[in-house]
């Protein structure tokens, strides 16, 4: 081989393919107020990176279909994958996941997808770079993903969830989030309340702010892979605001989702 | 009409192209920036999606989603799109 692919081989890491699955639901519960968390039984599926998202394909006895992506909050090799469903009050698939879907209901999903917002752990002869999570609302299924496999991996890189939310109460998977952190030193969780914070909190109820993100994120200077997640607003306003925090574009990498 | 980004085409990419496209360059026909696929502003309809350039909002690409599994892919403002062997 020579050298110059040996570079190339470095670089283009390879993701595990795409195919249509039918996928059994082995569980469905409540996971805030508002969604659930869904696991699923997929005997064909190749494992998926942390980050990755799949497209759910519904079929009406018309034969009208609705395809939706949703990020997987799950990631590495193994047959069980794992959604959590916010459901949007007039969505087309969200509130049927979230209200109709039973334990042994067969589901067409097409996945793993997603080659750009999905982070890997570094090989052995890659720079670790540090990396900083930024979540809004239910975006942070894809970086609780990625929060998870830096754990797995035991990944001594320091690693930084920023989460907005609206209540305590609207935490997606609060207690999961807390055992990684407890467990693992190099990661870090930091909430902001955009509508009722906890008792004692010191903080006010507020939305994440330039400021917010230049306290609580990690600095431009570390050079850190950013990766934010969440409604189309929320994602163009912290994506700015990093950028005039001095992060070069291509280390911050976005992901928006809205209305399914 | 939903305004997401190149992220949600990946599933649409792949059945059309066989690949995932979302984090490869690509160029725009229209203004000749460049960029992953992913960070391209993407309006979804019930009639399928409009990929369009983040500089100058030209149409990079579209599906239009037909009965049957039928699907109507374009790519009429991407003038180059990187491919890794």
């Amino acid at each position: 081989m020579s050298d110059a692919g040996t570079v190339a081989s470095a670089r283009v890491r390879k993701h595990p393919p795409a195919a249509w699955h039918v996928a059994t639901v082995a569980d469905s519960r409540p996971e805030t107020p508002t969604a659930r968390r869904i696991e699923l039984d997929v005997p064909t599926w190749p494992g998926n990176d942390a980050g990755s998202h799949l497209d759910v394909r519904l079929t009406a006895p018309d034969g009208y279909q609705a395809t939706r992506s949703y990020s997987i909050a799950s990631a590495g090799a193994g047959t069980r994958v794992v959604l959590a469903v916010d459901e949007l009050p007039d969505g087309e698939v969200s509130p049927f996941l979230v209200h109709d879907l039973q334990p042994g209901d067969k589901l067409e999903l097409h996945g793993p997808l997603g080659a750009f917002f999905v982070w890997t752990p570094p090989d052995v002869d890659e720079a670790p770079r540090p990396v900083q999570l930024i979540a809004g609302g239910s975006g942070v299924v894809p970086l609780y993903a990625m929060a998870a496999a830096h754990a797995a991996a035991g990944d001594a890189t320091e690693f930084r969830l920023l989460y907005s939310v609206r209540t305590p109460e609207d935490v997606f998977f609060r207690d999961e989030l807390a055992a990684l952190a407890a467990a693992q030193p190099s990661l870090q969780l930091d909430f902001v309340y955009t509508r009722r914070v906890p008792d004692g909190w010191s903080a006010p109820a507020g939305r994440v702010t330039k400021d917010v993100l230049d306290a609580a994120t990690v600095a431009a200077a570390s050079r850190p892979l950013v990766y934010v997640c969440g409604p189309t607003p929320f994602v163009e306003a912290v994506a700015g605001w990093l950028i005039d925090a001095g992060h070069r574009p291509g280390d911050v990498r976005t992901e928006r989702f809205g209305g399914s | 009409m939903t305004k997401l980004d190149g992220n949600v085409l990946a599933g649409r990419l792949t059945d059309a192209l066989g690949w995932d496209a979302t984090a490869a360059d690509a160029r725009c026909a229209t203004c000749g920036a460049h960029g992953a696929i992913a960070v391209a502003v993407v309006y979804l309809t019930a009639m399928g999606a409009v990929a369009r350039c983040p500089h100058c909002d030209s149409v990079l690409a579209t599906f239009v989603e037909s009965d049957g599994g039928r699907v109507w892919f374009g790519m009429p403002g991407i003038s180059a799109l990187e491919v890794t062997h």
